[in-house]
């Protein structure tokens, strides 16, 4: 694999740890988020911090980059859950715009210039960059689908998907809407804190633009396409988000046009996702996977 | 006394939706509470339920004062609703509709043999256990929305307009499984209804609303036979 790939790959499998945060707020609770760049920069800059300024390893990091991005997750959860749909919307974007403020202008952050010399990740003596980073990913990738099919099974999803369905119903079935409301955005954002966290060790450098607003319309984008609650469509959803692009380079200056139409044949013809309920690769997978058992 | 429902006041922002209502319902009763559209039935279900809970008044349920607990809890403690138009949860199948009005209780009932208790009051929801709910009728979804509710085993189950959009020989069949269930089993039953003919004939007392306030009040058969009962609600 030529370097290019890998690093294509590599960003990709990053953002789907990210995106896959993303489903469990959006696609499972049925609260959207338009700020979910926020929280993958705030695991990107505690890791930053955590590395460069303190001098501990990524592995040392790690629990408290999750332990970060989840604290603040759930105190800026605390507040946005007060507020429904288009508010709700509303209120994350402003999160995205004050959290990458914080970033851009407290000195602390390294301000406009970001932070730099982040140190790559050591495994058993050995730094790893290109196809073994690239792996490391894919196995917490791997971590976090696991978590997300285990999420899937459990009555902390029933009542997430009651919450979705019909919030005052299920507030009557003694499911109680604000506890599994941050329960997701916890675990959601904890997600996106670790994707960060692995981004910031790759490019191993970082600087506040990279988590701006079009970053989480980029990661909702992902979810929609691929299929918002589904296990398989945030993933599915990154893979084409990420290879499209590259394949349209020779079209460059058309790029954003034939991304646009994608993203509005998708709205018309299946709003639930490539792998959502009765969409066409799920009518097409589903009766052969059931060949297969047979 | 299992619930008391005293002078409570709800408003809108300016609306005054509901103004002094009092009412209380005995173990093992079936009461009904009738008006028209607008008269606040809906609203008193919601703050009884704590949806919108009331700004003025209390409410008692086995003697604790429950005016300021959420919804979750007080369903926790034994009171179920069947809302307005059903609201069962359309993209989870009747099976996970029903396992959601189990939710927090797995430890202290046996789940599977409460919904299958279920399944035979209501035979149709086993033949469409795997069906998402919104592929259902709208009487079967509001089959499941009681199901969901009763599952838990409740004290008392709350109904909101269960006869909107029904037709009327369906009417007959969900208030027949209400009576049947209040009679063999003893359950407790609230019933808010336009339809007062059909919630009044298999309830033993009544209350009938007008403008947010408590207008008549007495058994089933008095306010069918007071005269402005019978020219307002049963169109004698």
């Amino acid at each position: 694999m030529s370097a290019y790939v890998v690093t294509i790959a590599t960003l990709m499998v990053v953002q789907a740890i990210a995106v896959c945060g993303l489903n469990v707020i959006v696609g499972y609770a049925g609260q959207i988020s338009l700020g979910h760049a926020a929280f993958f920069g705030i695991g990107a800059y505690s890791t930053a911090v955590l590395t460069t300024k303190l001098g501990i390893s990524f592995w040392t990091a790690l629990p408290l980059v999750i332990g970060i991005s989840a604290l603040i997750g759930l105190l800026l959860g605390l507040p946005s859950l007060r507020v429904r749909e288009d508010f709700l919307a509303i209120t994350t974007i402003g999160i995205n715009f004050i959290v990458e403020a914080v970033f851009r202008y407290v000195p602390f952050f390294g301000g406009a210039l970001g932070i730099g010399g982040i140190p790559r990740v050591m495994f058993f003596g050995v730094r790893l960059k290109g196809i073994p980073f690239f792996l490391l990913c894919l196995g917490f990738l791997v971590l976090v689908l696991l978590i997300c099919w285990w999420l899937t099974r459990s009555w902390a999803s029933l009542a997430c998907y009651a919450i979705r369905e019909e919030e005052a119903a299920a507030s009557t079935m003694g499911i109680s809407p604000v506890r599994f409301k941050l329960l997701a955005f916890v675990i959601g954002t904890a997600m996106a804190g670790l994707g960060g966290s692995l981004y910031a060790h790759y490019m191993q450098f970082i600087s506040a633009g990279d988590f701006s607003f079009p970053i989480s319309v980029g990661f909702l984008a992902m979810l929609v396409l691929g299929g918002m609650g589904t296990l398989w469509g945030p993933v599915v959803g990154t893979l084409i988000l990420g290879i499209l692009p590259e394949l349209f380079r020779p079209l460059v200056d058309y790029r954003i046009f034939f991304y646009t139409l994608l993203l509005l044949l998708m709205i018309r013809f299946q709003p639930g996702g490539l792998l959502g309920e009765n969409s066409f690769a799920r009518k097409i997978i589903t009766p052969l996977l059931k060949g297969l058992r047979k | 006394m299992l619930l008391e429902v005293n002078n409570i006041h709800v408003s809108y922002g300016d609306i005054q939706a509901v103004c002094g209502v009092s009412f209380h319902i005995e173990k093992g009763e079936l009461i009904s509470i009738i008006g028209a559209n607008g008269a606040g039935k809906s609203t008193i279900l919601n703050a009884v339920m704590g949806i919108f809970p009331p700004q003025q008044g209390k409410i008692i349920f086995k003697g604790q004062d429950i005016t300021n607990i959420f919804s979750h809890q007080r369903a926790r403690i034994g009171i179920r609703m069947v809302p307005e138009r059903a609201r069962v949860f359309p993209r989870l199948t009747v099976y996970e509709n029903l396992l959601t009005g189990l939710y927090g209780l797995r430890n202290k009932l046996p789940v599977e043999e409460r919904i299958s208790s279920m399944y035979s009051v209501f035979p149709i929801l086993e033949e469409r256990k795997n069906q998402l709910a919104n592929t259902l009728s709208g009487g079967e979804q509001q089959q499941l929305s009681i199901a969901r509710a009763l599952v838990s085993n409740p004290e008392v189950l709350l109904v909101d307009e269960v006869s909107m959009g029904l037709m009327p020989k369906l009417v007959d069949q969900v208030f027949g499984i209400l009576e049947q269930l209040n009679k063999e089993q003893g359950l407790t039953i609230l019933l808010v209804e336009q339809n007062a003919v059909a919630s009044l004939a298999v309830s033993s007392r009544g209350y009938v609303l007008e403008t947010g306030t408590c207008a008549l009040q007495g058994s089933a058969q008095e306010l069918m036979d007071n005269s402005r009962v019978k020219e307002v609600y049963l169109g004698h």
